[in-house]
């Protein structure tokens, strides 16, 4: 084990401050994943700043009608609050839907945005990997990629985003609010992560050390119709291997407004705004559901073991939004 | 002996004598153990597949903090590695750091002793080794040309002609099924302690016999079997992988270079490297019948993988040799030699994968025949054995079919496929045979009776969790006719003498007759005692390999029949099952307590094997992929559905003790239950394992293209 040094933070001006002169730091929120990585090695941080202390820890309710959820908020708290499962159900249910409770009960908003991939290629350092190495190659593309992205991904690296919260946070809209020792920012979440490209471990937009302090939610009348729906493995603690957030409103029969997310096939949460786009002021029935899922997954690039993906999402698609569309009906 | 009539003891639900320990924290478990001026130590494991070790950059390493050494095979001591243990040909892990061969990857190349765990894992991490690396070939299929049929005598077993009788049947079903690489993942990872005491070597280990290991240990060290003692006094979990691994050899290693108590506790990535796993296979099965469903002949072609070191057969198309007759009948088992560790037995080593693939075919040509599935085993029930044709100690499969098949609900299924829906789910049931040998190998126990009325078993048993201290506490109150809480079972101690391991569902029946015949033997002490009992109390001893040698030669083996109910969503790809039923003949059972925990955590593997459980292997560079809980799925409780275990009377009339195991039965045949019943939802066959979404999605889409 490599010695580091750790600390508390307890304001945000001085945390940044910390992060600011030492490269080697990083924050540590619940420590569900970063300890995990330190205990294989993949991560080797010489200091480690808490930030659980800060007073990030809360969610309330913006002027607009949304919702401003602390950095420090946890899993748990997020899923469990009045506000979320009332006006964004499905943020509820896909924070419910990952890990265990144990770890909802540790992990944070800001931590689960910028948690790391899971590819085991990336979480076992015998082997390369680009975004572990940059330039050392990656043996998922012609290795064991069952669970690689079909969206998005390059040559470079072929893995996906983790997250559960994170695609109901893209279906959403969500905007990350940052601090830095250069000063504070907002990203929507479209932007928050990279592009592949041939930089795969640069994943996020974020300024170096730079300190997430909260996640906004837009008002969204829709939202309060969604669900989220995540298949995997086993029917719990389990990453998923394809996910949807969809949110719908329904009227005389035509989709009036719709939000669509996908997990698990992507190096991010997957908004899909072409789905979207084709299926505003469609008939709300099956077949356009599947055609708007065919649209986006159009651009699907797959690889020799993941190809099921692309119809576990269209099916997926069509069964969520029936679901939500024949609940309008009622 | 002063005694009093006891309310029966064997057969009777008793919690675990040790059970409040456990909870309560207080039992120490292998790596727990305090010792003085101990040290710890860090296994490094090779990262090439195939080669030699050029070169181990030890001199940097010595200079980290805490450091007291680095071993390996240019400075490690010699050890004497071509012996025959108890249990056959060691594994070749335990020839450590005798040269410089890399036979596979994971294969340990050095061994660093530091003070602190974290010293000696920091040091061992920053090991430079230097390999000169051959290529490897790790790629197990089915149809490889190389594969080959083992010397091991019971490679095959054959009678009649099977292309004749196939030739002609009414109706034949011909099936490949695979099984992937598994891995027994017990919940406590490997740990020993290894260290000279009074000349002795004590090792404190987690194992499942601690003779078996000691007996290793005194061989590959060359010293004398009484100056080696291993103790090994809770376990948790074992399933086949807690033999003598590369942990306890190391460990002795490092306490003889330095004289210094030294521990290694292996990680769970590690578990996965160096302590044995299920080797894939890949099986083919031909049943030909008759019309009427009466089979003519029975084929089945198992094979598997195992290391260029050693040959290990997982004994696939040993089951059909006991379960079916027909007029032909052909079984055989087939290796390939490639680079990988090597297998070892695990939870129900043969039965657990055979089992797929015959009771999976079976399911298929009752399909095809439009006969029951239960209906067309009675009519293939055996009255002897089919190869052997000795009689069976015991059998009553048919038995459990039928009480599992009222309990079940069987009558009202409707036998075609994918009539059943609820809501997005398809549903479906499915059902299978199961059978395991019921063995025993010589045991030694001793009991003392003590001056202060209690009595006291000592006898070198294993408790890898299942209750077997427990069990045999039940067995020596019931053979003394006294209460359990005055009777002290004391096991896992090497000193104790000669005893069969926590293996083969074989353990509880051995000790058992060990624990009874001692009994014995104390009775016709204490009666010529007269009732007069020295402080040191009086002690019998006995050994049953002469009790064993007398047994009657019987096909013995337990019997049972497992039911399952699935709900496949065909969209999604996703199987849950929602609800088992096992039924078996196992002989006696001990603590119907326990017996229901063990049977159900058989059946809940089973899950984990039908739908969870499969190794990676990377084939370019030959490690595995993912070696840890996140990667390697075992059912988690959400997919534990209500499960039953029961069991019927079974007596075995000929045997002393009646006893037979119920440590392996629970899994076998669970796999095909499940992938039956998830054919009768969808009308899709499933014949690869684990049936995973992908392959769900895929076979529903080649379906609705048909």
């Amino acid at each position: 084990m490599r010695e580091f040094s750790y600390e508390r933070a307890t304001d945000v001006s001085s945390a940044v401050a910390l992060l600011e002169t030492d490269p080697d730091a990083r924050w540590l929120g619940g420590g569900t994943n970063l300890v995990d990585l330190m205990k294989t090695g993949v991560e080797r941080p010489g200091r480690l700043v808490d930030v659980r202390e800060l007073p990030l820890g809360r969610i309330e309710s913006t002027d607009d009608g949304g919702l401003r959820i602390g950095a420090t908020v946890t899993n748990s708290e997020l899923a469990a609050h009045p506000e979320v499962r009332r006006r964004y159900p499905a943020l509820a249910q896909a924070v419910l839907a990952g890990a265990s409770g144990q770890l909802r009960n540790m992990a944070t908003v800001g931590g689960n945005l910028l948690q790391r991939t899971r590819c085991a290629y990336f979480t076992d350092t015998s082997f390369p990997c680009n975004k572990r190495e940059p330039g050392s190659g990656c043996p998922a593309a012609t290795g064991e990629h069952r669970n690689h992205a079909i969206l998005g991904a390059s040559e470079h690296c072929v893995a996906v985003h983790p997250s559960d919260m994170g695609v109901a946070l893209a279906a959403f809209d969500a905007v990350v609010a940052y601090e830095s020792a250069a000063g504070g920012g907002e990203l929507p979440l479209a932007d928050f992560y990279l592009p592949v490209g041939d930089t795969p471990h640069l994943e996020t937009a974020l300024p170096p050390g730079a300190l997430i302090t909260a996640v906004t939610l837009p008002p969204a009348p829709v939202a309060a119709h969604s669900r989220y729906r995540k298949v995997r493995e086993r029917a719990s603690y389990a990453f998923a291997i394809g996910s949807a957030a969809a949110a719908l409103d329904v009227a005389d029969g035509v989709v009036r407004e719709i939000r669509l997310a996908f997990g698990a096939v992507a190096s991010r949460p997957w908004r899909a705004s072409t789905a979207e786009r084709v299926l505003r002021g469609q008939p709300a029935v099956g077949a356009a559901f599947a055609e708007a899922a065919d649209a986006e997954l159009a651009a699907a690039q797959v690889l020799d073991q993941n190809a099921y993906k692309v119809p576990l999402i269209r099916n997926l698609v069509v069964s969520l939004l029936t679901e939500l569309a024949e609940e309008t009906a009622r | 002996m002063t005694t009093t009539a006891q309310p029966p003891t064997v057969g009777a639900a008793h919690t675990r004598v040790e059970g409040r320990d456990k909870v309560t924290g207080a039992a120490r478990y292998a790596s727990e153990q305090p010792f003085d001026q101990l040290v710890h130590s860090w296994l490094v494991l090779s990262t090439v597949a195939r080669g030699r070790v050029r070169k181990v950059g030890e001199e940097a390493v010595r200079a980290m903090p805490g450091v007291l050494a680095v071993l390996h095979h240019g400075n490690a001591p010699r050890l004497t590695t071509d012996y025959a243990s108890m249990l056959g040909a060691p594994d070749p892990t335990v020839a450590l750091f005798q040269h410089d061969r890399v036979p596979h990857a994971g294969w340990p190349v050095a061994l660093v002793v530091a003070e602190t765990p974290e010293q000696a894992r920091e040091a061992a991490e920053s090991l430079v080794v230097e390999y000169v690396e051959e290529p490897h070939d790790v790629a197990f299929h089915a149809g490889r040309p190389d594969a080959y049929v083992p010397e091991d005598g019971g490679a095959v077993a054959t009678k009649g002609d099977l292309e004749a009788e196939l030739a002609a049947s009414s109706v034949v079903v011909d099936a490949s099924y695979t099984t992937p690489e598994q891995h027994h993942s017990a919940m406590e990872p490997h740990a020993a302690t290894a260290r000279w005491e009074g000349g002795r070597l004590e090792v404190v280990d987690s194992n499942q016999g601690s003779m078996w290991v000691a007996d290793e240990l005194a061989k590959l060290f060359s010293l004398d079997p009484s100056s080696v003692r291993v103790r090994s006094e809770h376990i948790g979990g074992a399933f086949g992988s807690k033999g003598v691994r590369p942990h306890q050899v190391a460990a002795a290693m490092a306490a003889t270079v330095l004289q210094r108590p030294v521990r290694l506790a292996l990680t769970r990535r590690q578990t996965f490297a160096v302590t044995g796993y299920r080797s894939p296979t890949a099986q083919r099965v031909r049943l030909g019948a008759d019309a009427d469903g009466r089979l003519r002949a029975f084929g089945h072609e198992a094979l598997n993988l195992t290391s260029t070191l050693r040959p290990f057969v997982e004994t696939s198309a040993a089951l059909g040799r006991v379960l079916y007759d027909a007029r032909a009948h052909h079984t055989v088992h087939r290796l390939v030699d490639v680079d990988m560790p090597t297998p070892t037995w695990m939870r129900a080593p043969g039965e657990a994968p055979g089992s797929f693939a015959v009771e999976s075919a079976l399911d298929e040509l009752a399909e095809r025949l439009g006969m029951d599935p239960i209906a067309l085993r009675a009519r293939n029930e055996p009255a002897v054995g089919p190869l052997s044709g000795l009689p069976f100690s015991s059998r009553n499969l048919l038995g459990c079919f039928e009480e599992g098949a009222r309990r079940f609900g069987w009558a009202e299924r409707d036998p075609r496929p994918r009539m059943r829906r609820e809501g997005r789910w398809l549903l479906g049931t499915g059902t299978a045979a199961a059978t395991y040998p019921s063995g025993a190998a010589p045991s030694t126990a001793s009991v003392t009776a003590e001056a202060d009325g209690t009595f006291t078993v000592r006898i070198s048993a294993a408790d890898v969790g299942t209750g077997a201290r427990t069990a045999l506490t039940l067995i020596a109150a019931e053979a003394l006719d006294v209460a359990p809480e005055r009777v002290d079972v004391r096991i896992g101690d090497s000193d104790f003498g000669p005893a069969w391991v926590a293996g083969g569902s074989m353990g509880t029946r051995s000790w058992a007759l060990a624990v009874t015949s001692a009994v014995g033997e104390l009775r016709g002490r204490l009666a010529l005692a007269d009732g007069e009992i020295p402080p040191e109390g009086i002690t019998a001893r006995t050994d049953t390999a002469g009790l064993l040698a007398e047994l009657a030669k019987k096909e013995r083996h337990s019997f049972g029949a497992q039911f399952a109910e699935v709900a496949v969503d065909v969209a999604t790809g996703e199987i849950r099952v929602r609800r088992m039923l096992g039924i078996f003949a196992a002989g006696r059972i001990v603590n119907p307590l326990t017996a229901r925990s063990q049977l159900i955590g058989g059946m809940t593997w089973g899950i984990s094997m039908a739908l969870h459980e499969e190794a990676v292997r990377d084939e370019a560079s030959g490690s595995q992929l993912g070696a840890d809980f996140a990667s390697y799925h075992v059912a988690a409780n959400a997919d534990v559905p209500l499960i039953e275990a029961d069991w019927l009377e079974d007596p075995v009339p000929d045997d002393p003790v009646g006893i037979k195991g119920i440590g392996e039965i629970g899994i076998v045949g669970v796999a095909a239950a499940i992938s039956n019943a998830a054919w009768h939802a969808t009308g899709v066959r499933h014949r690869d394992l684990p049936l995973r979404p992908d392959r769900v999605l895929r076979a529903e889409a080649e379906a609705v293209g048909d």
